[in-house]
């Protein structure tokens, strides 16, 4: 391949290949049957071919082949379309007819009904969630048609195996456009104007960083790129990486012409992400070829270079001091700033890291200009930026939307709201750094300053939605379960902080929290966010704050009511009996108002005459405890002055409370009956030789009790710290009423 | 016992020569990246590429050759979640616990898994037949919950359908 070296070879590419994908702009359907040229397009992003894209690419190629319709109908691969709950995903042109869900079975189907007949098959035709009308068109449905695209404006359509196609949508115009006419610092000044906010989350104006590191003193200057896109529920940067990665190269080359003195550039993706580093891989080869990369690109005589440096999975590595350190070979601990990487980054040398996501902007604001760019979004939050939609919403996948989009209009207009007419309870931004929204301020514009302003935080994008099912404790105990296997140890607010929080989340989902834990949390998670080293502990509490801010309520009332609203907490959940389904099997429990535990034991023994009602006699509690508490006062009042009465009624007392611990043995049984009998005869007054009275007649009449407790670890009325019995409607018959003994036993029986 | 086991049954399979195999592809490895920035977590990946997980001489031989503290390279193999110095089973089960899987039902999904294969996460079955693992996030978050079943991908699983998709690897 001959080395590009002018804008004129670029555009000779463009003439030679553009005209051969024309048809990707033409939205006319009707002339499917006479078009000279056909191409359908297969999304092979990571979602569509893990629903079996591959497959469905080869029954295509095999029916053209098949129909002999090589000459006129092209199946090409392309990248992510931001469009995965559907997958796989399959859009024919003209006509720009979006088929999603299709198997291999389907496609000659397709074909003998599309290609040759004219007509749609309407039953792979995406349909609205709420009116459940078809819409061909890919580009009026909602889920499309409210989007921006800018980043992703050619993820769907490229392959991104084909430089050619990149550049036939004016790729690496904006590269030679900087090289070939603009000084580096007409470049920055570019950049700056455009705006446009560092996208891994914390928004610094990228313009000022990279003006930081062209004016720090430097012979050899590094650029990175941040693909270790670590945020559980985001994955906007594979689809860049996966469906466009020529725009991330073109953007670092630009970069590091801006900033100067800078010869390597390292793209760090997670190894997680194999497809993207084989698609950068690929792209970067490619770009070596034309002369994008490597020396003397564009024949300007500015030399470049860029490696993939795949990541270990470490999420701290995503922080920029930490990423630096993965690179250099050693274990990825943040370390303090200043000094800051514009000053010492990798390897001590002057070094920038941007987002996937920033970089691929970097083109198109080079090439339309900074003014262009601006003009996009709101002020001071200009531009475009991708979310990942996920969770509980209807049409999960990738959207993006002007900066300053109203919250409600992203996850109702775009994402099609709850599925199955569940009501919206709040929107996690920023993933394990961020916070939640609730619904009640599902108005906010998503642009940086109003997101922090509720407690949350921009993050790379990842929007996790999530419905009245869930419950808040437990996603921010989910989260800090996260940061804390991802802390990397360095600083103790972090390593010992996070841990003591979850400790506490813990306490309060599992019913035995108290109310100045909700103090407790807010004091210790302000602290871990103030003295943490890195952004990584910085952040951490965010999900426990913001929850605690907007679902106070919801902490209560596991605290307070020892109830958890949604029934995640499984500790917390009561089960009762339905009324109206309730047959009969063992226990006939009809009649009663459902009212958890406790009711079903009122309504045992108000309608089971015989065992049921003898094993919870003594006032519905336990005869363990009951013995327990007899034999504590038996052992405070005593005067002391006997052997037997003062140390026998202790030891009895001690092997009681054993029992009601679960750590007794049935020989404690005997032992109980014959020291009480010891008591009784050799005590000296009365109090003496009737203290052990209770007890004994307990033992005698309820022996069952005392061995339930001793051998299943179980106490039938729940008084003793032992595992509890669970009602519920028997999973097998729903008709039926079932009794389960401990957690365990439900969870077997739940599964 | 059973990482014993399972290195023995590895050596068997790999037949006479299997220890000096990799001890001689280890050192190809490291002369091929040898000389580069952060060589060290290269070298690693590629050796557990190669040999599938990272036994203690793998990573004496590592340090000696890169001259690198074995306590350093522990460091690092321990630090990040890629590295693991247990042998991984035929086929590695993953189970994702990103938050969308998580809010899916990704809890309910391990713990039906736990009890179809009789392990805990790490862990591997006797035969060597099947390992079990969490990730954080495979990026998949519109298929939730997902899981691995020896790098292929199987979205939105039901826990009842589990046994039936560990059934298709033999």
């Amino acid at each position: 391949m001959e080395r590009v070296n002018s804008i004129a070879d670029l555009e000779e590419i463009k003439a030679m290949v553009r005209p051969l994908l024309l048809v990707r702009e033409d939205p006319d359907y009707t002339r499917i049957r006479e078009a000279p040229q056909i191409d359908i397009l297969i999304c092979r992003g990571t979602g569509c071919t893990a629903a079996g894209s591959g497959e469905v690419e080869e029954a295509f190629k095999d029916a053209v082949k098949r129909n002999g319709l090589e000459a006129r109908v092209r199946v090409i691969k392309t990248g992510c379309r931001g469009f995965c709950e559907k997958g796989p995903n399959v859009t024919i042109f003209p006509g720009d007819i979006l088929y999603t869900e299709v198997s291999a079975e389907d496609v000659s189907e397709i074909v003998e009904g599309h290609l040759f007949g004219g007509e749609f098959v309407q039953r792979l035709l995406y349909k609205e969630p709420v009116t459940g009308k078809a819409t061909p068109a890919s580009h009026e449905i909602d889920f499309y048609k409210k989007q921006r695209r800018e980043v992703m404006h050619l993820n769907g359509l490229i392959d991104p195996w084909s430089i050619e196609e990149y550049i036939a949508h004016d790729g690496y115009r904006g590269l030679a456009k900087a090289l070939l006419e603009m000084k580096p610092e007409e470049v920055l000044e570019e950049v700056r104007k455009s705006g446009i906010r560092g996208r891994g989350g914390a928004g610094f104006p990228t313009g000022t960083k990279w003006g930081f590191v062209h004016s720090a003193p430097g012979e050899e200057k590094f650029v990175l790129c941040n693909g270790d896109e670590g945020d559980p529920g985001a994955f906007m940067n594979r689809s860049v990486l996966e469906g466009n990665p020529h725009s991330v190269i073109e953007g670092m080359t630009i970069g590091a012409y801006a900033i100067g003195n800078v010869r390597q550039g390292y793209a760090y993706i997670r190894a997680e992400y194999p497809l993207a580093i084989e698609t950068m891989s690929n792209a970067i080869r490619q770009a070596r070829e034309y002369g994008f990369l490597g020396e003397d690109i564009l024949g300007t005589g500015f030399d470049f270079e860029i490696d993939i440096f795949p990541g270990a999975g470490a999420f701290v590595c995503g922080e920029e001091t930490a990423l630096m350190r993965s690179i250099e070979g050693e274990r990825g601990n943040p370390r303090q700033r200043p000094p800051f990487p514009a000053n010492k980054g990798l390897f001590d040398k002057p070094s920038t890291l941007n987002n996937v996501e920033t970089w691929s902007n970097i083109p198109r604001i080079i090439l339309k200009g900074g003014d262009w760019y601006s003009s996009i979004g709101a002020k001071g939050n200009t531009g475009t930026k991708t979310f990942c939609l996920v969770g509980k919403i209807n049409n999960s996948g990738i959207a993006e939307v002007p900066l300053g989009t109203l919250m409600k209009d992203l996850i109702f207009d775009i994402g099609g709201g709850c599925p199955g007419g569940k009501k919206f309870k709040a929107v996690q931004i920023g993933g394990p750094s961020g916070g939640v929204i609730p619904y009640k301020h599902i108005d906010t514009p998503v642009d940086y300053e109003s997101i922090t302003g509720l407690g949350a935080i921009m993050g790379s994008g990842g929007l996790i939605v999530m419905d009245e099912d869930n419950c808040m404790v437990d996603v921010a105990k989910f989260y800090l379960g996260f940061t804390q296997d991802e802390s990397c140890g360095k600083c103790t607010p972090c390593r010992a902080g996070i841990p003591k929080l979850r400790e506490i989340l813990t306490r309060i989902s599992e019913g035995r929290g108290r109310m100045e834990d909700i103090d407790l949390l807010a004091e210790l998670g302000g602290m871990i966010a103030e003295v943490s080293l890195c952004g990584l502990g910085q952040t951490a509490p965010n999900p426990v704050l913001s929850t605690l801010r907007h679902f106070r309520e919801e902490y209560e009332a596991h605290i307070i009511d020892k109830r958890c609203p949604t029934g995640v907490c499984k500790p917390l959940v009561a089960y009762h009996a339905l009324e109206d389904k309730c047959m009969a099997c063992l226990i006939n429990i009809a009649g009663f108002e459902a009212g958890g535990y406790e009711a079903i034991n009122q309504a045992l023994l108000d309608f089971i005459p015989g065992r049921v009602i003898q094993k919870v006699k003594p006032s519905g509690g336990c005869v363990v405890d009951l013995a327990r508490f007899l034999m504590t006062c038996a052992q405070r009042e005593g005067c002391g002055e006997c052997v037997p009465c003062r140390v026998g009624t202790t030891q009895m007392l001690g092997m009681l409370e054993d029992i009601a611990a679960g750590n007794g043995t049935l020989g404690m049984l005997d032992l109980l009956i014959e020291l009480g009998d010891t008591i009784k005869i050799a005590s000296r007054c009365t109090f003496g030789t009737s203290a052990a009275d209770p007890v004994l007649s307990l033992i005698k009449h309820f022996r069952d009790d005392f061995e339930e407790h001793i051998i299943d670890k179980h106490c039938p009325s729940g008084m003793c710290k032992l595992p509890l019995s669970y009602h519920m409607v028997c999973p097998i018959r729903p008709s039926v009423v079932a009794t389960f003994r401990g957690e365990a036993e439900l969870a077997k029986a739940l599964v | 016992m059973e990482r014993i086991a399972v290195e023995a049954l590895a050596r068997r399979e790999g037949g006479v020569g299997y220890a000096g195999r990799i001890f001689e592809q280890t050192q190809r490895i490291i002369h091929d990246t040898g000389g580069q920035a952060g060589a060290l977590i290269r070298v690693l990946q590629q050796a557990q590429g190669m040999i599938g997980y990272l036994p203690p001489p793998v990573l004496k031989t590592i340090s000696r050759d890169l001259k690198i503290p074995l306590s350093e390279v522990y460091g690092i193999v321990s630090f990040y979640h890629f590295f693991t110095m247990v042998p991984k089973g035929k086929h590695v089960i993953q189970v994702c616990m990103g938050t969308s899987c998580y809010v899916k039902g990704g809890q309910k999904l391990l713990d039906t898994l736990k009890k179809a294969v009789g392990l805990e996460p790490e862990g591997m079955t006797p035969d060597g037949k099947f390992s079990l693992e969490t990730v954080r996030c495979l990026g998949a978050c519109a298929l939730s919950p997902v899981m691995t079943v020896g790098g292929d991908i199987h979205r939105k699983v039901e826990p009842a359908g589990v046994m039936e998709i560990l059934s298709r690897y033999k």
